[in-house]
């Protein structure tokens, strides 16, 4: 295991290495054609969102002619209870789930990662399978499931459910960690003399925080999106925040929608500077 | 029961795959089993699942097969859906997920190049602008879309006023593509960035050196080494696209039927169960067949370059 490290670390240092300028320079059709195909691609998706953004100030009630700067949309929204009502739903599901999944798919990361036994393969590809299949497939599976075992659908049904679908990401995430994990650490630790929770305690899970801490940012993002399966097994007391806006968007555009669209992009905003900020910490450890 | 667990690996292995073992068996695979069962049943008055057993739900599913060579994507495709045509329902959901990740693999491949050329710096910042994308609602995003493109949208309403034609584009299998590929791309971007990231531009150099020109040290070297971030962009496209509920309902208006969308209408608009549990076992495996070339493809990819 030590012995690998130096290789690993020359790998490394390889990748920093700038460079050489002349190499590029001629798999580049033109520079100046790539700069202009990613200008219009980043503004193919950012300005439907901007636009949303702006329209959600609009004092006009229906169409697409500014009337002037209000923040009526905001106000009403925060006085609507169903919406108060599903937005917390959202938040309860996404805690819990996070919760559960993380903490599931950890332990699964570690015992697929540090064991080998009959049939690994089978379980890997299985833990595979939540992710590729569609979602409307596990949604609607859910459903008959829960159908046929009577249980009332409500938050512990939305719960379960995120787990079943966040879990593989946590899996999938944790194992790459702990594929990186320098095992020589903890060989160290034993030959120092803790023993092997110790060691657990003190080297692997403060090693492991980084990723367990990513992996619940991306179940919680995962949770707080997912519009098909809470669509599905979601009561009728216990909307969820995208479920809830999809029925204000069948009912028709109203401004209030931007306004509460307007404020998830936020949240999603400030989710990805965490998620970043936390990856620049680990990467200038 | 702790001291037990110290002492033998294999109740320590027990113990850590238990949870996600459990998980994993009774919220996913015993519902799709369900989802088989029910897909042999018949309905009853309410569209429910009942006995007696019957393969019928897979007869209609194949009945009428013929050969409808009309790649149209346009002209009362969801009327022939309600007489049982469902090969026809089929063939245009693969292709049309087809044509939408070849579209965003085109759009997104030079994103992808031009990022991963970047200086650091600006790298960092680029990577924010897919990530946010990335990381948004999807309901939120396809929404966004169409408030852009309705007939008294900011689009139209600014032809207008420039006294310009409005543009309809909305509900038709147009708009669903632009849907479609628009919600998908941050997810070809991503991980063809990451596979671009670590290309080591020193080896477009040695093919040039040993002769290669542009085009083919681009299909010979370049291609081959950035196929992981290739395929796992193309399978997180392809496997939303063939699915999709969203973009067909917002930006289709439900008009251009799509296997995921006539689904969901078994389970709520018309009741059926056992007909739409048979038609996602169909659609499950049309998935996992289209999984398993592209994980076949890509391994060939990698060998051929060893």
């Amino acid at each position: 295991m030590a012995s690998d490290t130096p290789i690993v670390l020359i790998g490394d240092r390889a990748e920093v290495a700038p460079r050489p300028r002349g190499a590029t320079a001629k798999l580049r059709p033109g520079r100046f054609a790539l700069t202009v195909a990613a200008l219009f691609t980043f503004a193919f998706l950012y300005v439907p969102i901007a636009v949303l953004i702006a329209f959600s100030f609009n004092s006009a009630r229906t169409g697409a002619t500014w009337q002037g700067f209000t923040l009526q949309w905001y106000e009403r929204m925060l006085s609507n209870p169903r919406l108060i009502d599903a937005a917390a739903n959202s938040l309860i599901v996404a805690a819990l789930s996070t919760l559960g999944s993380v903490v599931i798919g950890t332990l699964m990361a570690i015992a697929m990662e540090r064991y080998r036994f009959r049939a690994q393969a089978v379980w890997d590809g299985l833990l595979y399978m939540p992710v590729i299949v569609p979602e409307i497939v596990m949604g609607i599976s859910l459903l008959l499931f829960f159908a046929s075992i009577g249980l009332e659908r409500g938050l512990i049904t939305l719960i379960i459910s995120h787990i079943a679908f966040s879990m593989p990401f946590v899996y999938l995430t944790m194992r790459a960690r702990l594929a990186d994990f320098d095992r020589s650490l903890e060989e160290a630790a034993q030959d120092l003399g803790a023993d092997e929770w110790t060691t657990f305690r003190r080297v692997t899970f403060p090693l492991l925080l980084p990723g367990i801490i990513s992996s619940a940012l991306l179940a919680f993002t995962l949770s707080l999106d997912d519009f098909v399966t809470s669509f599905f097994v979601a009561g009728v007391g216990s909307q969820t925040l995208p479920v809830y806006i999809w029925g204000q968007i069948r009912r028709g555009i109203t401004p209030e929608i931007n306004a509460i669209s307007t404020v998830m992009l936020i949240l999603s905003i400030v989710l990805v500077i965490l998620s970043q900020a936390l990856q620049r910490r680990q990467s200038s450890h | 029961m702790i001291q037990a667990l110290r002492e033998h690996p294999a109740l320590r292995l027990v113990a850590l795959m238990t949870p996600g073992a459990f998980w994993l068996a009774v919220f996913f695979l015993i519902p799709l089993g369900i989802m088989g069962v029910i897909s042999f049943m018949s309905r009853d008055a309410q569209g429910f699942p009942a006995p007696p057993y019957t393969l019928s739900n897979y007869q209609n599913i194949i009945r009428d097969i013929r050969f409808a060579p009309s790649l149209s994507l346009e002209g009362g495709l969801s009327i022939r859906l309600f007489e049982g045509l469902y090969l026809d329902l089929f063939w245009r959901s693969i292709w049309i997920s087809l044509v939408s990740t070849l579209i965003t693999l085109v759009i997104a491949f030079p994103v992808a190049l031009f990022m991963a050329q970047l200086p650091r710096r600006y790298r960092n910042l680029a990577l924010f602008a897919v990530m946010i994308p990335f990381w948004t609602n999807f309901l939120v995003r396809t929404y966004a879309l169409q408030f852009m493109l309705r007939g008294n949208g900011p689009i139209n309403t600014l032809l207008r006023s420039l006294n310009l034609e409005p543009i309809e584009l909305l509900f038709t299998p147009t708009a669903v593509l632009i849907g479609l590929v628009y919600g998908n791309l941050p997810f070809m971007i991503l991980p063809l960035y990451t596979s671009l990231e670590k290309f080591d531009w020193t080896m477009i150099e040695a093919a040039h050196d040993l002769g290669a020109n542009t085009w083919s040290a681009f299909t010979r070297v370049m291609l081959p080494l950035v196929s992981p971030g290739l395929v796992a962009g193309s399978i997180l496209t392809f496997v939303p696209s063939i699915g999709s509920y969203i973009t067909v309902d917002l930006m289709g208006g439900g008009r251009t039927n799509l296997i995921g969308y006539s689904i969901a209408q078994q389970f709520s608009a018309s009741v059926n169960w056992p007909f739409g549990s048979a038609l996602s076992l169909v659609m499950m495996i049309i998935v996992t067949i289209a999984a398993v070339i592209y994980f076949r493809s890509s391994r060939g990819g990698s060998r051929a370059v060893i």
